[in-house]
């Protein structure tokens, strides 16, 4: 089983539809696993359709039972993320900002705070219009995005890649340099790279490099939208082959892509043209993947 | 020499569990005696943070000499297993645990 | 409004790439022309506002700290009750020794203060920067993650509270923040009281601005709605704005010189659509009554 993360960064260089269009010329060879749970977006895309849906729980919140609180405030004194005020005969924990570190149920003398697990978020199963398996998912507004729900995500678009004996699993990683961004590349033997020609896309990559170079991956990168700036392609293509990142295509901008974005349509399924070349970018994975 | 491998069962005919922190079990390996001894990591699900130091906590507690697992620990539960003896060989996934203890054996696995 | 307290504008959306930097460079740029105004970056791990005033004159820099256990082992008992204490399992036993993993750290002080014998006082530990430029009537603050570092929270909350020490009577403050709806975004728009959500008219940028409307609401926050990249998708963001009586209060148009400035990290104030659009964001801000807490 390979497992190729796509990522960017920066958000909005393409990283989803490249994924979307990576997925239709693939077709049955991959499993789909969207870990961009902040801001999923591939279902729009593929259309999956969902036969198991989990509630996901992760982390712990503060709860009081007003009948053993005694007001004290003590609690309130210790909470270091000012997430308990006391109110008249009660007290208010505000869920968004409580970090479940449990210092409250630790102080109160009276046991009247408890530690209950949060939830965080909904978790799919489902099979794509194109009729591979797909898992996603969905955080629950303001929810701690802490690579868990991205983990899980992986780890049953694994099961289901070895139920179904499917050699590859396509990961829409998520955007930045965070948490969830490692836990997006754990387990993976290849990431494609995402980016387009403007200043803030090349210095986030340049970060997003030095940290994958640490776990030692092989990095290949799509620079979409190239004609944006010609002298600004050129410094990233320099970069690129500094770094040895193999260029896997690169991407004009096109009116046809956001107006088949707008028709549910993936690149690849935009023009025959747009097709062939999807075809020759995930062939040069396989290649790599498989050699 | 005692051995722990990630397990996703109880036995050597398991499969390797490929991750370190959020392993279904430990199995313990005693290769003078045979004897096996099994750990339920299972808990470790339900943790949202730190799973990789918890559970290099629990290996650290083992004393193993030879850890055999899939992708390897993270990169803090890798801090922490350094200042332990052990040793880490990685990349035994889709593998038996027989199997593993096989390549091992032979020199086929990578250590870390 | 009240003359003392500064208007506090959160510029946020669901997903990446949509334009909250575009937006929050050029507001900022605009404000600033008649009133001192303060543009404070949160996407403290992609940090990019600075890009667009590399002419600005750099007025400081200063390591952010967070506060961590330092374990003191000629203290320690061993009891290993911080390592139990410990949600994040940031501090571990192991054997004779307390281990402590910084970037698991919370900060919560529980393994420090309930520690029976004092053995695990709190120091700082560097986690990033922030550093201050300064250009005519606008200040810029950046906030910027170490890398390796994983907790984006302690930095944006270090950051605005900084700041805040910094601004003295500016009228404005405008926070680019992070992308997503998680809590690196609860963090960034906590104390503001407006919200600015960018979007472009795409099912994905709808799809995401869905979900931050309904965070910013769970919130509380006021919010109104800037559509970027006009014209290149479909109208679905405008009519779940009608139809949800949603102030959508400017629309930027798909223009080939907005994207090349933006690129080179130049602004376009200069360029019409874009001057008419901050021009209605502008009127949109001083129209309406921003509420104090």
């Amino acid at each position: 089983m390979h497992e190729i993360v796509v990522l960017s960064g920066k958000g909005g260089t393409g990283k989803t539809s490249v994924s979307a269009a990576i997925a239709t010329v693939a077709s049955q060879e991959v499993v789909i696993a969207d870990c961009d749970v902040d801001a999923a977006n591939m279902h729009l895309l593929l259309h999956p359709e969902n036969f198991k849906e989990q509630v996901f729980m992760s982390g712990k919140l503060a709860v009081v039972e007003d009948d053993l609180c005694i007001q004290c405030g003590k609690c309130v004194d210790i909470c270091r993320f000012d997430a308990i005020s006391q109110k008249p005969n009660t007290l208010n924990i505000n869920s968004f900002d409580c970090e479940g570190c449990g210092y409250c149920t630790r102080i109160c003398p009276t046991g009247a705070i408890k530690m209950k697990d949060r939830r965080s978020g909904l978790l799919f199963h489902a099979v794509t219009r194109l009729k591979q398996p797909m898992v996603h998912a969905r955080l629950d507004a303001g929810a701690d995005n802490s690579g868990k729900l991205v983990a899980k995500v992986k780890e049953d678009a694994r099961m289901l890649a070895q139920n179904h004996q499917i050699p590859f699993i396509l990961v829409d990683g998520a955007p930045g340099i965070g948490c969830p961004v490692a836990s997006s590349l754990a387990g993976a033997n290849i990431v494609l790279l995402v980016t387009e020609p403007t200043k803030s896309a090349i210095h986030d990559l340049k970060r997003l490099v030095v940290l994958i170079k640490r776990s030692r991956l092989k990095m290949m990168c799509l620079i979409n939208k190239y004609d944006l700036d010609p002298e600004l392609t050129m410094q990233l293509e320099d970069y690129l082959e500094k770094e040895q990142i193999l260029i896997v295509g690169k991407l004009a901008f096109n009116h046809a892509v956001p107006r088949a974005m707008a028709a549910a349509k993936t690149i690849a399924e935009v023009s025959e043209a747009y097709r062939v070349r999807f075809e020759n970018i995930w062939d040069k994975l396989k290649g790599v993947l498989t050699s | 020499m005692k051995i722990a491998f990630t397990s996703t069962g109880k036995d050597l005919e398991a499969q390797i569990d490929p991750r370190f922190g959020r392993t279904a079990f430990f199995v313990l390996l005693d290769t003078e005696t045979t004897e096996l001894e099994v750990i339920d990591n299972s808990a470790i699900q339900e943790e949202a943070h730190g799973a990789g130091t918890a559970t290099a906590q629990l290996l650290f507690k083992l004393k193993p000499d030879v850890l055999i697992t899939g992708n390897g620990p993270g990169e803090t539960a890798a801090k922490v297993l350094k200042k332990s003896a052990i040793r880490i060989f990685v990349e035994a996934h889709q593998m038996s645990l027989r199997d593993a203890l096989k390549h091992f054996e032979n020199g086929d696995l990578r250590e870390v | 409004m009240t003359d003392s307290q500064p208007n506090r504008i959160a510029v946020a959306s669901g997903k990446g790439g949509t334009g909250k930097t575009l937006v929050s460079t050029h507001l900022a740029h605009t404000l600033s022309q008649s009133k001192d105004c303060v543009l404070v970056d949160l996407d403290v791990e992609e940090p990019n506002a600075h890009l667009f005033y590399e002419q600005a004159n750099p007025t400081f820099e200063m390591p952010v700290f967070k506060q961590i256990p330092d374990w003191q082992s000629n203290i320690c008992t061993r009891c290993g009750q911080c390592a139990e204490i410990c949600a994040y399992h940031a501090v571990v036993q192991l054997g004779e020794m307390i281990m402590v993993l910084d970037e698991l750290c919370h900060s919560c002080y529980a393994c420090s203060e309930l520690c029976p014998v004092e053995a695990l006082p709190m120091k700082n530990h560097e986690i990033g920067s922030l550093s201050s430029l300064q250009h005519e009537n606008l200040t810029i603050f950046t906030g910027k993650l170490r890398l390796g570092e994983e907790q984006a929270v302690p930095l944006i909350k270090k950051s605005i509270a900084l700041s805040n020490q910094e601004i003295k009577d500016q009228t404005y403050i405008i926070y680019d923040s992070p992308p997503g709806t998680s809590c690196p975004v609860v963090a960034a728009v906590g104390n503001a009281n407006l919200v600015l959500l960018i979007t472009e008219p795409t099912p994905f940028g709808l799809n995401d601005l869905k979900i931050a409307i309904e965070t910013m609401r769970q919130m509380d926050k006021p919010l109104a709605v800037i559509l970027n990249r006009d014209g290149i998708g479909n109208d679905e963001v405008e009519q779940y704005c009608d139809v949800n009586n949603i102030p959508l209060i400017a629309k930027i148009p798909y223009n080939e010189d907005i994207a090349r400035n933006y690129a080179q990290g130049k602004l376009s104030n200069e360029v019409p659509q874009m001057a008419d659009a901050m021009k209605a964001v502008e009127e949109y801000i001083q129209k309406i009554q921003f509420h104090h807490a």
